[in-house]
């Protein structure tokens, strides 16, 4: 990441919502996620397909979300709703549109080419729409890197954790052992592609202690956020992302001494008698970036 | 009818043909300067007993011509019963069945499920209602002005003060009780229908001029382990086969909502309380059974837990929710006008902190001191509240009438902070309005209203919004909010009501008139 400040909204959480449920997406913007997620995949039966296509269409289009960041999951490439769904939420101008079960470069290319038809016939700056794109399978998960270079459209790798266990034929475990390879992964292909990378859902509603320690993992790992399928799982999340207090403290003074420097026009910033990189500054001001969201403007905030 | 405006520019009537001469509502405390005399004290009525007299019938006829009930008198029931009663049906058929017309009914509420009232409205048997609410077929048939006479309307404590002033003279009240004796001592909290607290019966058993005690379940003499009211209150006890459902008196345990929404809104409404500095040792606090309110409780109770704090007292309608937290620590006490749901009717035989209180000592501002004045915390619902905080829980955006008023009123003025919880919109209809279709409690009393899309607070009230604001709550201005809602669901029209036929009107609980409900077309 390049630049002091990190520009991108945080998108710590993404609350899926099921596209067929007028009654929860009217109220999308409410449960502090950072973004949603209007499902038309698997929260969708094949008869009601056509139905939340339409209305999360028109929920995009016509409604404020204000500061959320509002992303449509749409059917995958292999299914006969794929090029329809692109069509209709695209002129619909979603933030991005998460592409599910991608194998390979060419089903996000084939997305993009789709993509782009479609801003063009509807005459929207192309590339305006994102994609995030979903891996889930064991060929995906290899071809990471590939994917996450495959168009310049492509904003985040997602970690889809139920078909993963489902293609690997192994158990999800409440220690999420058989993910660690896929999350180590997918970070490091997103993170080397300079994308943002989302961890899987933890679908146990009830146990929000699991919640809270595979959204610490996932924090530890590097993932940039984490999907969420129920409002109550946001709040815990958002948590594992809470900057350490200590870690806090000194990002305010390595950015008061960065601001310092630049008065001065000194060129080397110390902080507590050491020298300071560059990259170590602008994790500072990500960290103070990310604090704001938890109320903590500046150093006196913190209790 | 001579109407005229009160302060909250509503028009009320000055006087009421049949009921009687109303004062239009000024403010919500303005009674403490208004002059005032009290009823002149009278004893209360004698009725000389020989030893050993039987007060047991199970003749329903005779027992009314006992009571000496004529066609033009009040009569009186408790609604403990809920869904569940029997009572009212059973008596008020007998009462057709012998001829009874032009009776006044004025029970401490109507449950739900009664929509034959209507009919005995409709047959002439009962001309003037007072109640706490109507609802169902009782409300459309008010509201379609099927009934001469404007309903008097009245909060918990309202009916109370207006029975102690003698606005409201019961000549028989009708009392179901779950457990009695053959002397008239009786309870709520034994029994197949047993509903918990009387505290609502408590009161007509003390003021009405002839008591009924009507049981399905005559115990041993005397009544025990505990009796709710005594038995030289009682005039007779009438034996019946049933005075109630039980599987609709005492619902199942009451659970807390797991609607998004709902918990969105208590998180809210709980993240005001926490900022208003009153969740400390020895706070008292009082929330409704619905599923918004009842998660505040979840929320208080956590973070009461978590900060060792120890409350005072837990006022109102007892969940199972609020005597677990007196059992579990949290309340010293809880102090029980009535009982929603089937764990906690036999609690106060067990629990002596778990106190049975009537409804006076609930809520009528007008005897020497109530429970309700002294509450710190109130979460509250709401059909519509105004830009002005008034609120209505009695008519639909339809304008007929389906509620209750119940504590509402009461509490939002005795406690120190009263929040509003409601969703921002039903089938999308938006909560706020510019002005509510009926005031039931008046915007000065409340503190705040919290939807799930963020919390405003009275303009009255600079003291909450500074720490609500330092708390850095998504405090806004309930104009912007209507706003934002409006820009999701638009702005529906205004019910169409004929304006010269007042139904109904709305006491405050210092006897002024708030508003009258008028006629729909």
């Amino acid at each position: 990441m390049s630049g002091k400040k990190n520009t991108n909204s945080a998108c710590r959480s993404m609350l899926y919502m099921p596209g067929n449920n007028p009654g929860m997406l009217q109220h999308a913007a409410v449960f502090g996620a950072d973004s949603v997620l209007f499902d038309l995949e698997d929260a969708v039966s094949e008869r009601e397909k056509d139905a939340a296509r339409r209305l999360v269409s028109h929920f995009v289009k016509d409604v404020d979300f204000g500061k959320v960041i509002v992303t449509v999951r749409i059917n995958g490439a292999d299914t006969p709703y794929f090029e329809r769904d692109l069509k209709e939420i695209v002129p619909s101008r979603p933030a991005a549109v998460r592409v599910p079960k991608c194998h390979s470069p060419e089903d996000v290319t084939r997305a993009d080419e789709l993509m782009s038809e479609i801003e063009r016939a509807n005459n929207m700056p192309l590339g305006s729409v994102k994609i995030h794109a979903m891996l889930e399978t064991a060929h995906g998960i290899e071809h990471a890197y590939d994917i996450a270079v495959s168009s310049p459209r492509i904003e985040a790798l997602t970690l889809g954790g139920q078909d993963l266990t489902a293609d690997l034929g192994v158990q999800k475990t409440r220690g999420g052992v058989e993910f660690l390879y896929a999350r180590g992964r997918i970070v490091m292909a997103a993170k080397a592609a300079g994308l943002s990378a989302f961890d899987t859902v933890w679908t146990d509603l009830n146990d929000i202690e699991g919640l809270k320690n595979e959204a610490a993992l996932a924090v530890q790992i590097g993932f940039t956020g984490k999907a969420a399928v129920h409002p109550s799982q946001v709040d815990a999340i958002h948590e594992a992302y809470r900057p350490d207090t200590k870690e806090l403290r000194r990002a305010f003074r390595i950015v008061a001494g960065a601001e310092a420097a630049e008065r001065e026009g000194k060129g080397v910033i110390s902080v507590d008698g050491r020298m300071v990189d560059g990259p170590i500054v602008t994790r500072a001001f990500n960290l103070i970036n990310l604090a704001s969201l938890y109320g903590i403007e500046k150093e006196d905030d913190l209790t | 009818m001579k109407m005229i405006k009160n302060s909250l520019a509503r028009l009320v009537p000055e006087e009421i043909p049949g009921v009687g001469k109303f004062e239009p509502y000024v403010s919500p405390f303005a009674y403490l300067d208004r002059k005032l005399t009290s009823p002149a004290i009278k004893s209360r009525p004698i009725h000389p007993q020989a030893p050993r007299h039987d007060k047991v019938t199970s003749d329903i006829k005779r027992a009314i011509e006992r009571s000496g009930l004529e066609s033009g008198m009040t009569i009186s029931f408790h609604h403990h019963l809920r869904g569940g009663d029997a009572v009212i049906p059973l008596i008020l058929r007998a009462l057709s069945d012998m001829g009874f017309k032009n009776l006044t009914l004025a029970p401490s509420s109507l449950p739900d499920s009664h929509d034959f009232v209507a009919d005995y409205i409709r047959s002439g048997l009962v001309t003037r209602l007072f109640s706490s609410g109507a609802r169902g077929e009782v409300g459309r048939a008010i509201s379609n002005g099927e009934i001469e006479i404007p309903v008097v309307l009245r909060s918990h404590g309202g009916r109370a003060r207006a029975i102690e002033q003698g606005d409201i003279a019961i000549d028989v009240a009708f009392l179901g009780a779950p457990a009695c004796d053959k002397y008239g001592n009786m309870t709520g909290s034994a029994g197949r229908a047993a509903c918990g607290s009387l505290g609502y019966a408590q009161l007509d058993a003390r003021y009405a001029r002839h008591v009924i005690a009507v049981t399905d379940n005559i115990m041993d003499y005397p009544l025990r382990p505990r009796i709710s009211i005594p038995q030289y209150l009682v005039d007779q006890v009438l034996l019946v086969d049933s005075i109630g459902e039980a599987s609709k008196i005492a619902t199942g345990a009451v659970k807390i909502s797991r609607n998004p929404v709902d918990l969105k809104t208590a998180r809210n409404a709980f993240d005001l309380l926490k900022a208003s500095g009153l969740m400390t040792n020895g706070c008292s606090f009082q929330v409704g059974a619905g599923g918004a309110s009842l998660a505040v409780a979840a929320f208080v109770k956590d973070y009461m837990k978590e900060n060792k704090i120890k409350g005072s007292f837990g006022l109102g309608g007892m969940s199972g929710y609020m005597i677990e937290m007196l059992e579990e620590g949290y309340f010293e006490a809880m102090l029980d006008v009535q009982s929603f749901d089937k764990s906690v009717t036999d609690s106060m035989t067990r629990n002596p902190n778990h106190i049975e209180i009537d409804v006076s000592c609930y809520a009528n501002p007008f005897n020497k001191g109530c429970a309700a004045h002294n509450l710190d915390m109130v979460i509250l619902a709401a059909l519509e509240i105004d830009t002005d905080f008034n609120v209505n829980v009695q008519t639909g955006h339809d304008g007929v009438l389906r509620g209750a008023i119940g504590g509402h009123p009461d509490t939002a003025a005795g406690a120190k902070c009263a929040v509003i919880v409601a969703p921002s919109f039903r089938g999308g209809v938006p909560t706020i309005k510019e002005r509510v279709t009926t005031v039931c409690t008046p915007g000065e009393t409340i503190g705040a209203f919290v939807t799930e899309r963020g919390v405003c607070i009275n303009p009255r009230r600079e003291d909450l919004i500074r720490r609500a604001r330092d708390a850095k709550l998504p405090v806004k201005d309930i104009r912007e909010l209507k706003a934002e809602i409006e820009a999701l669901t638009g702005v529906p029209d205004k019910p169409m009501a004929d304006e010269s036929r007042v139904v109904a009107v709305v006491e405050n609980r210092d006897g002024t008139l708030l508003d009258s409900v008028y006629k729909v077309v």
